[in-house]
């Protein structure tokens, strides 16, 4: 049981009703009902409280209660409504409680220009207020670009994703204290300089989308680059594609968040072949194709076909389409690399960045031969790439393939002094150490 | 209505151009009219001289002591600041970018503290 659980089952806990068995059960079924309707929770009562702090307390105060009741009483029929009117109610008390010993009190929770209908006496049940785009609103909020990178990720996981600080802490690989300090002090700006809680308008929606996407796109792939660390890494996994599916169901319009689902669904779906029983990394070339995930590429798959036909591509998108191709191929030779290399110039002409351009020289490899490949990498070393350990990897695997063994050790050796992650090196070392030796013999 | 004020900074070792200088007098001034009419506006001033006219005082012990020169030793000097009333951050951020058209500078935005002493005292916690 994660952390996040503890505070709360420590509070008054059913076990004077029920067996350890029983509550173990109930305790597993709470649990799943925070991870699954935490955020869309924080979401309705920000929007009813005009505050973070106060909306996380009023539902970790509800899933206290519900711990201590929904064993004996049942879990009732509608989880999340319950925690939400639950957390409402409890809120609306400690408002009164507040407001009557302290004016001040009541006027801090009108911010954001939220309802804060808290505070009236006939708020409407929140039930009935929910909004569909609450989480959006939060979503928005947590990913201001006035908030840096690392404080927008950590306040998706916590409000959206209901991790608690430690469990982020751990997956950022952070100490616990600064993670816990980057959060509050991203809350007090969010506070101090008023932030609004609420999806921008449709001018301002493509600059302000990136940032959110970003960020989705980011704690997915900390966890699939974190290869060699413990499952909790890998949770990020399952967290991303869990916003993406969030954003891409509330914004069934923006053909990025659809694209960016689809992505996360394609890379995901090779988790079980990347990796070897030992934990060393395995490339595309060497995977067991197998082990892919025919459910997700599936769905990726009719994600990226639904993006084609509505004709408004992005970054995102591309991405998606070139691994769509690479998820069709039966083999890596069976790939369509043309398809690939045509996908990779729309991806640089949308993102002109050096890392595309490498990207594409490789897939330029497969099509026109290592020679052309080759070519087009080395073009690059002055864009800034040297210090890029997939550009020294890249190259050595061009080299090996020309049978430049020297030239090759040495581009690996180089690979490796730029990476830190275990896997990776452990990767390196192995294709270093099985070339054949020096210029002996040509491929 | 929230205030906020917008700084901005500026490195007086460069000089500026005087073109530039009579560019940046009349979009400032069309700014200014422009946040007088979305009644945004509510004061503003630029400082006269660089960081060599600040005095900083400061009570150490029973005395007074004076200090020629900035508060800070950094390249890059308070040169002015507008306080303007904004719905909230967003709207701030949009006056903001207005203000670094019209001054040619980057801007610092910040919101006015408008708490009670509790406030002060939490913010005052360290907790930053």
């Amino acid at each position: 049981m994660g952390a996040w659980t503890t505070h709360w089952m420590l509070g008054p806990g059913p076990s004077d009703h029920v067996g350890a068995a029983a509550l173990d059960s109930q305790a597993v079924t709470v649990e799943a009902v925070f991870r699954r309707e935490y955020g869309r929770c924080v979401a309705t009562l920000i929007r009813f409280l005009g505050d973070i702090d106060a909306a996380e307390e009023a539902v970790q105060e509800a899933f206290s209660v519900a711990v201590a009741r929904w064993p004996s009483d049942g879990e009732p029929p509608n989880p999340g409504a319950w925690i939400v009117t639950t957390a409402r109610n409890r809120a609306i008390d400690r408002l009164r409680r507040e407001s009557v010993r302290d004016e001040r009190h009541a006027q801090a929770h009108h911010l954001y220009g939220a309802d804060a209908e808290a505070s009236a006496d006939c708020a409407p049940a929140p039930e009935d207020e929910t909004v569909p785009d609450d989480r959006l609103r939060l979503i928005f909020t947590c990913c201001h670009p006035a908030l840096n990178q690392p404080a927008q990720v950590a306040l998706t996981l916590r409000l959206l994703g209901g991790l608690q600080t430690p469990e982020i802490a751990r997956a950022f690989l952070v100490p616990e204290a600064t993670m816990a300090q980057r959060i509050v002090r991203a809350k007090r700006k969010i506070r101090s300089t008023r932030v609004p809680y609420r999806v921008p308008a449709e001018a301002e929606l493509p600059a302000r989308l990136e940032p959110v996407l970003a960020v989705v796109y980011l704690i997915f792939n900390e966890g699939y680059a974190a290869t060699a660390d413990s499952l909790m890494r890998l949770d990020l996994c399952a967290e991303g594609i869990r916003l993406a599916r969030v954003l891409a169901e509330l914004m069934p319009d923006e053909p990025e968040a659809q694209g960016l689902l689809a992505l996360l669904l394609l890379l995901h779906s090779r988790s079980a072949a990347r990796l070897a029983a030992d934990g060393s990394l395995v490339r595309l070339a060497e995977q067991d194709r197998r082990l892919w995930d025919r459910g997700l590429i599936a769905e990726g798959q009719a994600i990226v076909r639904a993006c084609v036909q509505r004709g408004r591509p992005g970054p995102y998108q591309v991405q998606a389409a070139i691994n769509a191709v690479h998820s069709i191929a039966p083999s890596l030779d069976g790939t369509d690399w043309r398809a690939i290399l045509t996908l990779y110039d729309q991806l640089y002409a949308l993102t002109p960045t050096p890392v595309v351009a490498l990207n594409r020289a490789v897939a330029l490899a497969e099509v026109r031969g290592p020679a052309a490949g080759l070519a087009a990498v080395d073009d690059l070393r002055s864009s800034g790439l040297d210090g890029y350990y997939l550009f020294h990897a890249s190259r050595a695997d061009l080299l090996r393939r020309l049978g430049r063994t020297t030239e090759a050790a040495e581009a690996y050796a180089a690979a490796r002094s730029l990476t830190a992650n275990p896997v990776e090196q452990a990767f390196l070392d192995t294709q270093r150490a099985t070339l054949s030796r020096p210029d002996a013999d040509q491929e | 209505m929230p205030q906020y004020l917008l700084a901005l900074y500026r490195d007086y070792a460069l000089t500026i151009p005087p073109e530039r200088t009579r560019q940046v007098w009349a979009d400032v001034n069309a700014l200014g009219d422009k946040l007088t009419a979305a009644g945004a506006f509510v004061f503003q001033g630029g400082l006269d001289g660089g960081p060599e006219s600040a005095t900083v005082v400061r009570k150490s012990g029973g005395e007074f002591v004076l200090t020629d020169g900035p508060y800070t030793e950094t390249k890059e000097h308070l040169a002015g600041f507008w306080i303007i009333s904004a719905a909230d951050l967003d709207e701030a951020l949009e006056w903001a970018k207005l203000t670094a058209a019209a001054q040619q500078r980057a801007i610092e935005v910040r919101p006015l503290f408008d708490g009670s002493l509790d406030d002060a005292l939490d913010a005052g916690s360290g907790a930053q």
